[in-house]
Parts: structure tokens; sequence; C-alpha cells
């Protein structure tokens, strides 16, 4: 079909059609063997399927939300030496004006370094 | 007289003229103003893909119109050399640019109708969004240097009075004001370089220059001052700093045109680097100067988003990431372009990746701006961790997230997928670091949209919320034409590929097909 046809990416081919058809039934099949092996003693709507909390007391349900800042929290924690970094470069939401003149100057400045070098290669 | 001939400047005549129209007609009916913007917007849609289909995208040499001469197609007045009267010329790419220009334009408006008719001074919200369709119109057609200034020019104006048009909040003013300084200093370093090419050549037109420029330290010194202009113009790390403020004060639609507006300098800088600079610079260094602002782009832009609170500026920062996609695609194209073996080998597969991402970009970010309006529409929050719960309220927009989001971040079937793929599987050919950068980022973006669903769209409901539901039909109509644009371009790459794509790369790597048609 004109609209299917196969796009070659380089390195190897894409087409969505294909894709689709092989997510569908590859998700049915996850499906079924779900469905064979399943728990059977569930019961929906009752004691066993809430959550369980180690015996603290269960918050207001408003308060369990994580919230936006808070998710990734160890990942961001973990990159926080980059973030001061990225601060004292004054490349973040942070920066002023100046700031921003700053990195202009700097970066025609190595532009024209590249470009002068360059001639010189 | 065939007026189709006239689509040119048609295309940039309509909406500059109602945009004068605009503040007079307000004064009779606000009703009888909208409608007339729409027709005008619906027209200039119509002529622009008429005159790409029928124009353009079918032969290969560009469309040339001259201003003020007898015919639009005679270039040069009897006894001159050189082409001295405004000349437009579209080839393949440009017209690319304007499609998409167009479409943008439409639906802004659309959503604007809901979207702002709470707000006062509506007459020069609409002057001003008109005449910056119309100035990125012209930057995208203009085959003149000097008047590609004035476009530039034009389009900063109504951009910053755009961003700052909510004059009582002053983190708006301030964001309107910190954008005109950086967009005046881009234009006059812009006017800098075009003054050096003058003085030396005595000619402006972009065709002209292209074959009297011979790679002297003047010229040189205009292309570091063109790059560092139009990377400033387009966000690019480390000038990034005006996007995030532009993006995440103005409001929604004006954020999703200001999307094409840069996307218009990104042009400029290409078509500056093909084909100005093509025939006689080392266009493997250029190229990775631009490999080298979208990969700074890329990362700065995705490891960033992921610390802010503000649903918009956190989307701002993602479309400084996706610049760089564009920039890393090309900019290998670019590497290539002195060697033909290498060109086909990797370096139009990367160039298809990279100008098919343009398209993306505008329909995905877009969208995303709208839908992060339609949030904001209805709970007037910002901030991220005040938000909640809204797919129990907001299923649609939840749903229409999810799309954009996954098509932005790379994922199958959607159209985001087909130009990443196609970025990564020729980018590593000339250094494999560079797909594994690209590849690295789009899990981060995907990671910053599941921040943006969980913190937005999750969790238990919120009492604040009670009352809310998805937005008004005006605000969801352009969100789901702009999801039905993603999943065919996803569904259908192929369809995009040939038809929009392959004729704009083409037009890039052809530069002298380009200089020759203005007849010298």
């Amino acid at each position: 079909m004109i609209f299917t046809t196969t796009i070659q990416t380089g390195a190897g081919y894409w087409n969505p059609i294909i894709w689709l058809f092989s997510f569908g039934l590859i998700s049915i099949l996850i499906y079924i063997i779900f469905t064979l092996i399943a728990e059977k003693s569930y019961k929906k709507d009752t004691e066993q399927t809430l959550p369980f909390l180690s015996g603290n007391i269960e918050e207001r349900e408003e308060k369990l939300h994580v919230k936006a800042s808070n998710l990734y929290w160890g990942f961001k924690t973990s990159l926080e030496d980059y973030y001061k970094f990225i601060s004292k470069l004054r490349l973040g939401s942070d920066a002023i004006i100046n700031d921003y003149f700053t990195w202009f100057i700097f970066t025609l400045a190595v532009i024209f370094l590249i470009i002068f070098g360059g001639m010189l290669l | 007289m065939n007026l189709l001939e006239h689509s040119p400047a048609l295309i940039v005549a309509i909406p500059l003229l109602t945009g004068f129209l605009t503040p007079l007609v307000s004064k009779i009916n606000k009703k009888l103003r909208n409608f007339i913007i729409l027709i005008s917007l619906l027209l200039t849609l119509i002529l622009v893909w008429n005159f790409a289909f029928s124009y353009i995208f079918p032969r290969e040499e560009p469309f040339v119109y001259v201003f003020g001469a007898n015919s639009p197609g005679i270039t040069l007045p009897s006894g001159y050399k050189i082409p001295v009267r405004i000349i437009f010329e579209i080839d393949s790419i440009g017209a690319f640019m304007s499609l998409i220009t167009s479409i943008i334009a439409f639906l802004s408006f659309i959503y604007s109708l809901e979207f702002m008719k709470k707000y006062r001074g509506l007459e020069k919200y609409y002057t001003l969004f008109l005449l910056l369709t119309a100035g990125i119109f012209g930057m995208e057609f203009t085959g003149d240097l000097f008047n590609f200034f004035v476009f530039l020019e034009i389009t900063s104006i109504a951009a910053c009075a755009l961003i700052g048009f909510h004059v009582n909040k002053s983190s708006c003013v301030n964001a309107g004001f910190k954008t005109m300084v950086m967009y005046t200093v881009a234009a006059l370093f812009f006017l800098l370089a075009v003054g050096l090419l003058y003085g030396q050549y005595d000619a402006l037109n972009i065709g002209i220059l292209a074959t009297k420029i011979n790679g002297s330290l003047l010229d040189k010194l205009a292309l570091g001052l063109f790059i560092t202009a139009l990377a400033l113009k387009i966000g690019s790390v480390p000038m990034h700093f005006w996007v995030p403020e532009a993006y995440g004060e103005s409001p929604s639609p004006v954020s999703m045109i200001l999307v094409t507006n840069t996307q218009a300098s990104l042009y400029a800088l290409f078509r500056i680097c093909f084909t100005l600079y093509g025939i006689v610079m080392n266009t493997a260094l250029i190229g990775w100067i631009i490999i080298i602002l979208g990969i700074l782009s890329m990362f700065f832009g995705a490891t960033l988003a992921l610390i802010q609170r503000s649903i918009k500026r956190l989307i701002a920062y993602i479309a400084i990431s996706q610049i760089g996609y564009m920039l890393l695609g090309v900019g290998v194209g670019l590497t290539t372009l002195e060697n033909p073996q290498l060109l086909q080998n990797y370096g139009i597969t990367a160039m298809r990746g990279g100008i098919f991402h343009i398209f993306n970009d505008a329909i995905c970010i877009g969208v995303l701006f709208l839908i992060s309006g339609a949030i904001i529409y209805r709970t007037k929050i910002y901030d991220m961790n005040n938000l909640g719960g809204l797919a129990r309220n907001m299923k649609y927009t939840a749903i229409f997230f999810i799309i954009s989001s996954m098509a932005i971040s790379g994922l199958p079937p959607f159209n985001g997928f087909v130009s990443k793929l196609l970025i990564y599987e020729s980018v590593y050919k000339l250094n494999p670091l560079l797909s594994i950068i690209a590849i690295l980022i789009s899990i981060v973006t995907l990671a910053n949209f599941v921040i943006v669903f969980h913190g937005v769209f999750l969790g238990p409901k919120l009492k604040k919320f009670d009352n809310i539901n998805d937005a008004p039909k005006e605000i969801i109509l352009p969100i789901i034409l702009m999801i039905i644009l993603i999943v065919i371009s996803g569904m259908f790459p192929d369809l995009f590929l040939r038809n929009l794509v392959e004729p704009a790369v083409k037009s890039l790597i052809n530069k002298e097909i380009y200089i020759s048609a203005i007849g010298i």
C-alpha cells in the first residue's frame, strides 16, 4: 500500500503497521498468560486489596500523592552537585541579564575561535 | 492574470493587512473581528497548501517572486547586473516551513478564541498575533538578507509584546523585557553580519552573495556572527535563557506560535550554512559547530527540565532539548556535504530525521503547550506540586497528554519515534557517542513527562478540583486536530517523508539550484 511503505532508516527499517500488529499480538498473548497463571484467591473489593502500610496509620488520601517535585527524589539528589555546578555557571533559572550577555559573548568568542582556528588547519 | 502566481505576496500580505484592520473592526464588533481573522488565516492556510503542492514540491527549482517588477518572474531590471528589488525565493524547505506555520497559526487562533476571551485588549493581541504570523512567513520566503532582518525585527517586536501581554503580572512583563533584550542583541549582530557582506560585495540577495563569497576574513567574521545570533534566536544552549521565560510566561497559544517563530530562525541558520557558505567554506567545520550546539541543547534542556515546578517551564526546557535533535540531524548532514559518498551513506538520512523533527516538534511541543493551557484554564495553577488527580476530571486531556508526550519522547508508533530513529541510526556513523547521548536524552525526556503525568494527572481526586472537567470544545478542538496529525504522521511517516521532508532535504543540499534560480 502506498502509505505503509517500510522506511529505510540507514541501518535498519521501520514499519509502524507491522509494529502495531506485533504489539497487539504480544499484548493478547501476555494477557492470556497472565489470566492462566493469575492468583486464584484474589477477591475484588475486599480487605485484601487495601495497601499494607506496616502498621502505620493511613494518611488522608489527598496526602498520599507523591508531588511532582518529589518524584525521582533519589535521582535528583544524586545529581545535586551537577545542578550546583550549573548554578555556579549561571546557566539555570537564577541567571540574570548580565549572565545572558556573558554567555552570548563567550559563545561568540568560541565560535570565532573554531572558525578562525579551522582556517589555520 | 493568474492570482495564484502572487501567492507568496498574498501569504504575507493577508495576515499583515488583517492585523492592521483588527483594531478598527474591534471598535465595530468583536465577533466580526474574530470572523475576519478566522477567514484570513484559513485563506492563508489554503494558499500556502495550494502554493506548496502546485508550485514548489512538484519541481526542483525554487519559485522566485519579485516585488515591483512588470512580471513577478523578472529578477533583473533592464540595465542592471544584480537584482535590486525585494525578492522572495521559495524552495521546498521554505514551503515545508510555511506549511507548519500556517497550520500552527490557524490552530493557535482557534484556541485563542476561548482561551483569551476573558482578557481585555484583544484587538492588540490579535494584531500582534497576525503581525507575528506575517513576519514568520516573510522570514521563510525571503531571498534577501536585509529583508530577512526586517522580518526578524517584525517577529521580535510582536513576539515580545505577546509574551508580556498580561501586563498586570510582573513575571510576564519581566519575561517580555528579557526576551526583547536578547532578541535585539541577536538582531543587531545579524545586521552587523549583513553589513559586513554588503560592504564587500554590494549585494544582499542570498543567491548573489553565495556566488561572490570567497572565504575572506570578513566573510568568516560574518559567519560567526550569523551562527551566534541565530543560535540565540533558536534558544540553543548556552543562550537559551529567554526560552523558559518566554514560553513559560506567555499565554499558551502564544507559546505554541513562538515555537514556529523559533523554527523560522532555525531555517535561516540552515539556509546560511548550506546555501550562503556551502560553496566556499569548510562545511564539516560548520557542521561540527551546529552538532556541538545541538548536543549542549539536548543535554542541558532535558536535565534542567527535571527540576522545574511550573508545567509550562518544564515543557519550555523540553523544547530547548528538542531543538538539539534538529541541530544534530542537520549538523551531521552538513559535515558530509563535501563528501558525496558519506552524504549518501548517512548524511541524507540524518538530515531527513532532523527536518522531519522540525514538523514533529512544532506539532508535539505545540500541543503540549495547548494541553498545559487547558489545565491552567481550568485550575489557574502553574505549579505541578499544587496539582494532582486531574485524570479523573479531565479524562480526554490526560489521554491527549499521554499521546503527545510519548510522541515527543520518541516512543513508537508516533511521529517522534520515526524522526529520532532516523537520527539515531545515521549519526552514529559519524560518531557513536552522538547517538548514545541522543538516546539517553530521549529517556530523560520521557522521565520528565512521567513527572508531569504523575504530578498533574495521577493521584487521588483533590477536593479543590471537584467541579473541574475538560476544557471547552474551542480549546479541545485544536488539540484533537493536532493529536490526529501526530497519529497520522506516526502511522504513515512515509507519506510525510516522501512528499514533504525529502524535497526539503534536497533543496538544502542542491544549493546551486537555489543560487541559479535568481537568473545570474
